[in-house]
This record gives structure tokens, sequence and C-alpha cells, in this order.
């Protein structure tokens, strides 16, 4: 057991107990925040995969989270007025049921990361940042310029998905589905480091040249990497619209990437709780300096420019020290 | 005369007015060391990476394995059998020494796209990385971080990255660097021992080395060849003299 494990175990603790605590005390507000958390760490964790394992700097992460969104969006408001989505060549139908919902958003993300990647993998440093960055954006306008469901002011609805045998309205709930599916992700992504494929995309992160030389192509390590990366921020994107009961274009714009990514840089990027602890402290931060002051957002400016320079690990980081390779 | 497994037919590349190849042709028969010697500069470096495809020639061809390898890429090439090392280390530099054993292990194996059990726990992996890793004497350091290594050591587990591909040829670019003369004679020992398994093309600077264990010399000066033959017959070739092992005794 190294010290990360430990951290992490206690990470654990603390997020279970927080919410234990407010439900017992009856606090649904900040049940509502800790599931907000939870959901905001899957995108975290989804983007970590890109970022921390394969070291892809996407600034484009938005455009999964948004396509999440947006499949939650359609699907639910088509069900919500009984009007199909289409009715030729075939029959297609809303639904409120939160699997397909989910199943909907992870698939249309990972195509969208599929095409995306093709398109910017075979570039690198600042150009890669500034392809994924623009198709984030193209998105964020087309969805603007998109008046069925909603244009610039987005989309509501009115009753939170279902969940097979859960009501998903009470808080504590849907709390814990959050966190049931965020508690899936970090074991895929704990097992996915571990694995074959993660030994290569850390490798090819490392030295692409390393990677070649064995026989391995990096760029279908990192295509797949980026695939995965986006199903798992597009299920998160889909959960946050849940969570909201709204869609809006915003969930594209270049705001929400950048918000991702700071989750990742604070928690420690490449740090399997990296994200967790990311998302967490960055809505702890919005709660209480948020109700101060509206520029709570210069307080977090200065916590990331701590977090750059002097503590290039994050809060992980400096924490846990140093990861010890599993050797 | 027996079939060379590797051949470079009329290889030229230009960086601007740099000629860093001209027409240079070379081969490596089965169960040789062929070492290519040149002074800091003369185009060694460039040639190796032609011939791995990290580097297109503007012109000339590249055979392996009686195939056109040309137009292949560097995996296509370390795939088909094509092993090497690099003159400034190329090591994932946060993992163990182990770990990069095994990263060469399983590109052998080919099988890198397992998403769920842990590479460090596959046995026959591991097995075979910690063989590579003891045939060049780096198994007391298997749990070492590779940043933590000696450059000398950091050139022994090149070597041992490309003895888990367990390739068809060896290209060496001056592994003996940075070793020290104790290291560097066990290396030398090992190569020795290691062309019966496949043959080397060997870029060296440490002439005891070379004239220790190459079979054929081949001398490189601003990118052409100038010389090639038995170790014998580059010592005493007076072009060779003068252009090169002359500036060496002077120096
Ligand atoms: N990518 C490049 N662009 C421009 N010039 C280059 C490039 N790569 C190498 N050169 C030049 O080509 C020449 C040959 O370089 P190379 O590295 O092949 O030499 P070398 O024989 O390996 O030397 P050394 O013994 O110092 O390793 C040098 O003058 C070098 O500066
Ligand atoms: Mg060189």
């Amino acid at each position: 057991m190294t010290r990360e494990t430990y951290i992490n175990a206690a990470l654990t603790f603390l997020l279970v107990l927080v919410p234990f605590w407010a439900w017992s005390t009856g606090q649904a507000y900040i049940l509502t925040l800790c599931t907000k958390v939870a959901i905001l760490a899957l995108a975290g964790v989804g983007l970590n995969i890109a970022l921390g394992l394969g070291g892809l700097v996407s600034f484009g992460h938005a455009a999964f989270f948004g396509i999440g969104g947006y499949a939650m969006g359609i699907l639910a408001s088509h069900a919500q007025v009984f009007d199909p989505i289409a009715e030729w060549p075939i029959l297609i139908e809303g639904t409120k049921s939160m699997p397909v919902i989910w199943l909907v958003a992870m698939v249309s993300s990972a195509l969208a990361a599929l095409l995306i990647g093709v398109l910017s993998l075979r570039t690198s440093g600042v150009y890669f940042i500034m392809i994924t960055l623009a198709f984030g954006q193209m998105l964020y306008y087309f969805t603007i310029g998109w008046p069925a469901y909603g244009g610039e002011d987005g989309l509501s609805i009115y009753v939170r998905n279902s969940f097979p045998g859960l009501n998903t309205l009470v808080p504590v709930q849907f709390l814990i589905l959050s966190y049931v599916v965020l508690g899936l992700a970090l074991w895929f992504s704990a097992r996915l480091a571990r694995s074959s494929f993660g030994l290569a995309l850390t490798a090819a992160r490392q030295n692409a040249d390393r990677v070649e030389t064995v026989g391995i192509a990096p760029f279908r390590l990192r295509l797949v990497a980026f695939v995965i990366s986006g199903a798992i921020t597009g299920l998160a994107g889909a959960m946050f619209a849940d969570l909201n009961r709204f869609i809006s274009p915003t969930m594209f714009s270049w705001h929400t990437s950048g918000e991702i990514m700071i989750f990742v840089i604070l928690g420690g990027v490449g740090r399997l709780y990296g994200p967790v602890v990311g998302a967490a402290l960055y809505i702890l931060l919005e709660h209480l300096l948020g109700g101060v002051s509206d520029y709570w957002q210069i307080f977090l400016g200065l916590l990331l420019l701590a977090v750059v320079l002097f503590a290039r690990g994050g809060l992980i980081g400096t924490l846990a020290g140093r990861e010890v390779a599993h050797g | 005369m027996v079939e060379p497994l590797l051949q470079t037919r009329g290889i030229s590349k230009s960086f601007g007015a740099l000629k860093a190849s001209s027409d240079v042709s070379l081969d490596l028969r089965p169960g040789e060391i062929h070492a290519l010697i040149g002074p800091n500069g003369a185009g060694k470096s460039t040639l190796i990476k032609q011939i791995a495809g990290n580097m297109k020639p503007d012109s000339g061809t590249v055979h392996f394995l009686g195939q056109d390898v040309t137009a292949l890429d560097t995996v296509a090439r370390a795939r088909l059998g094509l092993g090497r090392t690099f003159q400034i280390s190329a090591l994932a530099m946060e993992f163990t020494v182990l770990q990069n054993a095994v990263l060469g292990a399983l590109g052998a194996r080919g099988d890198v796209m397992r998403f769920f059990r842990p590479v460090m726990k596959d046995s026959a992996l591991v097995e075979r990385a910690r063989e590579a890793l003891e045939r060049v004497g780096l198994q007391d350091h298997a749990a070492t971080r590779t940043a933590e290594l000696s450059h000398g050591q950091r050139r022994q587990l090149e070597v041992a990255v490309a003895l888990t591909l367990k390739p068809r040829a060896f290209l060496m670019d001056e592994p003996m660097a940075g070793l020290g003369a104790g290291g560097s004679k066990r290396l030398t020992g090992f190569l020795d021992g290691l062309r019966a398994q496949a043959p080397i093309l060997l870029v060296e600077h440490d002439m005891d080395a070379v004239f220790a264990l190459a079979d054929r010399i081949s001398v490189l000066v601003y990118g052409q060849i100038i010389a090639t033959g038995t170790a014998a017959e580059i010592r005493t070739n007076p072009e060779v003299r003068r252009a090169y092992l002359g500036e060496e005794d002077a120096a």
C-alpha cells in the first residue's frame, strides 16, 4: 500500500461522510452539492485519461460534456411531450430512462471523440490545444443557433429522468447513483492505468520514440485513450444535465473545458483521485467564497497559480509525494 | 556469399546544403557485427535513423529480410524485427527499469490493446523482461526509477529493451558511451556473444571495442562511406588513416 492509497481511502471516507452528515441533519442542499462534485469529478476522470495518462492537453472536453448534456436534453424533451425524434426511416422516440440516455450520451461522445481525435491527434502541443478548442467552440455556436432545443436560452426538462428501482427525485438517491457511477469510473481508470494499454499509453506520453521502437504506434493508443476519455466526460455531461434538469450551450463553451481541466490540475494530473479532489475543492471554494464576493474566481486563479508554480503534482501530489511506480 | 539481412542502397539525405548521407550503400550479414565509425557529425546517427524509419531518405532504399521497407514507418520496421538503441537514451524516465523492459516485451508480443489485466502481473511478460535485464546486468536495479540510473546504466537498459524484442537485427548507436572502462569491457563481451542471435550494426567511438568486435568496419566521413573492410584492412587503409584515424592519433 502506498501513501497515495491511504490518502485516497481517507478521501473516499470523507466523501461519504459529508453527505451522510448532511442527510442525517436534513440538509438537502449539501446533498446536491455533493452530487455536483461527483458528476464534475466524473468529467475530470474522463479528461484525466487523455491528459494524465496520455499527456493530451485537450482544451475541448466541453464538446463531450455538451454532447452528453444534449443527448439527455434531446431524448428527454421529446419524451416529455410525446413527440418522436424521428419517424422515418425508423421510429425513434425520446426516453426518460437514465440507462438508455447514458448509453446514447457515451456512444455519441465517443464517436465525436473518434472524429475529433483522428483530425487532431496528428498534431501536438499548441496546435492540438487549438484544434480541440476549435471543435468545442464550433459546437457551442452550433447549439446557440439551433432553435429546436432552445438555442441560446437552453432547454428545461421538467422532471428528472428515471432509473430502474430508484426515485431519482429524492436527492439522496440521485447522490448515491452519482457516487456509484463515479466509483465505477475510478475503478475502471485505475485498472486502465495498470493495464498493458495504460503502460504503453503512459510510455508514449514520456517518450514516443521509445514506444515506436518497440513496435507500438502511439497514434492508435492516443486515439483510443481520447475516445474512452470523451465517452466518460460525455456521461458526466448527461448526468450534469439531469442534476440541473437544464441544458444550454454553456456546456459546450471553453469555460467548461477550462473548468474540467482545472479540476484535474488542482487535484493532480494523472493521479487517480486528482479530479475528485479538484472538483471538491472547486465547489467548496465556489460555495464558500462565491457568497463573499462575485469575484471568487480571482482566488481560484491564485490557487491555480500556486499549484502550477509550486505543487506540480496538484494536491494529491503534494500530499502523497512522487508516484511510486508499480514495478 | 550469404544474403544480407539488412541493406541500404544509395541512401542520400541533405539538410539544406549539408549532405548528411551521400549515396550510402552498406549491408549487414547474418552473424556479423558491422561497425560504423566516423568523426563527430559524419552522419552516423542520421543513417541509423533512416534505417530505423524515423527519417525518410531523399533517395535510396532500405531492404530488410529481403523486403523493401523504405516506405514503412518505425513501428512497422520494429515489428518486422529491427531492434534499436538510441545515442541519446529514449526511455520512459518515470517508469522503473523493469517497466521499461516490460514495455519492450509487450511490444514484441503485440497485444497492447488490453485494458483490464495488470500488466506488471503478467508473468510471461515480466519473465521476459527480467531475463533481458539479467543479460545486461541490470537485474538488481529492476525497481529503480529510470531517471535515477547513471548515464551508462541507461545505455544498458536501452540494450535490454532491444533484447526483449528478440529482433532479427540490431541497430546500436553508441551503446558504450558513458559506460566507463569496466562496463564497456563487459558490454563488449556481451555483444560478442549476441551476434550469434542477431547481427549488429554498431555505431561506436570506442575503438578498442570496435577493433575487438567488428567482423567488418565501414568508415563514414562527411556522409560518405570511404572504406569498408576487416579491422586489419581498415587499420592499414591510407585514406582512412588520413581522414579519420590519423586525427585520432594526433589528438
Ligand atoms: N534534423 C537535422 N536537421 C539539420 N541538421 C541535422 C539534423 N540531424 C543531423 N543534422 C546534422 O547532420 C550532421 C550529421 O549528424 P549525425 O547526428 O548523423 O552525426 P553523427 O555521425 O551521429 O555524430 P556523433 O558522432 O556526434 O553522434 C551533423 O552536422 C548534424 O548537425
Ligand atoms: Mg550520432
